[in-house]
């Protein structure tokens, strides 16, 4: 399809999503509290059937990556992820989506280069990056206590 | 009263975490890969400064929720093994902490993969 510049401009424009500020600082502000109260609910009933803080947190996640999973094969994350921005991107879940999405979306290249190699893509470099950093923290700490 | 400022304040703080997320792909156009990688490095940091933990005492999961809560996660594991192994701590402390999460991801990534249909655009 041959077009000008200017016509591609405003295509590009009618189909990005809407970037006014003022409609979506809310939006990821909404979004993003209520499935961190959604967490704090989880992790209120775990502590209230015996967990530990520690253990609490963690199935928390577990559960909160599992709903994300569930809802990502359904194709509803999406849904809430083109209104939530980063409200959908930041929390747990969004990694989880991350992981999933490809996981599903590249399952026609085979169940190893597609789903399994996809399935990093973007998890991939947060785990690196993470994982380095905890690393150049674990051996700061390990030296301030030879020196202490 | 008191669980409904448990609440308030998980709020407040997560979607605050959002909003700056939103902030930096609005105004500095950076992609949703690097600002989960710029989450989980701050969260590390924060922790290892000790300047997160008191917002997971105040804000609950609404500090633990949002992606550098698991880079806390990750600084803390890596700060308690380090006391009891040493250095070895250093390398298995972060994926000790971190594993809860990441093999929930794997797991249910390749459950969904397998249980559901690709839907019809790449997204």
């Amino acid at each position: 399809m041959e077009m000008t510049n200017n016509e591609y401009d405003k295509l590009t424009k009618k189909m990005s999503p809407d970037t006014k500020l003022y409609k979506t600082l809310p939006k990821a502000f909404f979004i993003g509290g209520l499935i961190c109260c959604l967490g704090q609910a989880l992790f209120n009933l775990y502590t209230f059937w015996g967990l530990n803080e520690q253990n609490a947190r963690s199935v928390t996640s577990i559960t909160l990556v599992f709903f994300s999973a569930l809802l990502t094969g359904l194709k509803l994350y999406d849904k809430i992820a083109k209104h939530g921005g980063a409200g959908t991107l930041v929390p747990i879940t969004g990694f989880a989506n991350s992981v999933v999405a490809p996981a599903l979306e590249f399952k026609t290249e085979g169940f190893i280069l597609g789903t399994a190699a996809k399935m990093f893509v973007i998890a991939g470099p947060v785990i690196v990056y993470g994982i380095i950093t905890s690393v150049l923290y674990g051996i700061i700490l390990y030296l301030v206590q030879l020196g202490g | 009263m008191e669980t409904f400022m448990e609440y308030f304040r998980a709020f407040v703080i997560g979607g605050g975490l959002c909003l700056i997320g939103q902030l930096l792909i609005d105004l500095t156009k950076l992609t949703p890969a690097r600002i989960l990688v710029i989450y989980v490095m701050a969260g590390v940091v924060l922790g290892g400064c000790g300047v997160y933990e008191p917002l997971v005492k105040f804000a609950g999961a609404g500090a633990t929720v949002p992606l550098t809560g698991f880079g806390y996660a990750l600084a803390e594991g890596v700060k308690k093994a380090v006391a009891e192994d040493g250095l070895l701590g250093a390398f298995t402390g972060g994926f000790t902490a971190g594993a809860a999460g990441l093999t929930a991801a794997v797991t249910f990534g390749l459950i969904v993969a397998r249980c559901f249909k690709r839907g019809d655009k790449l997204s």
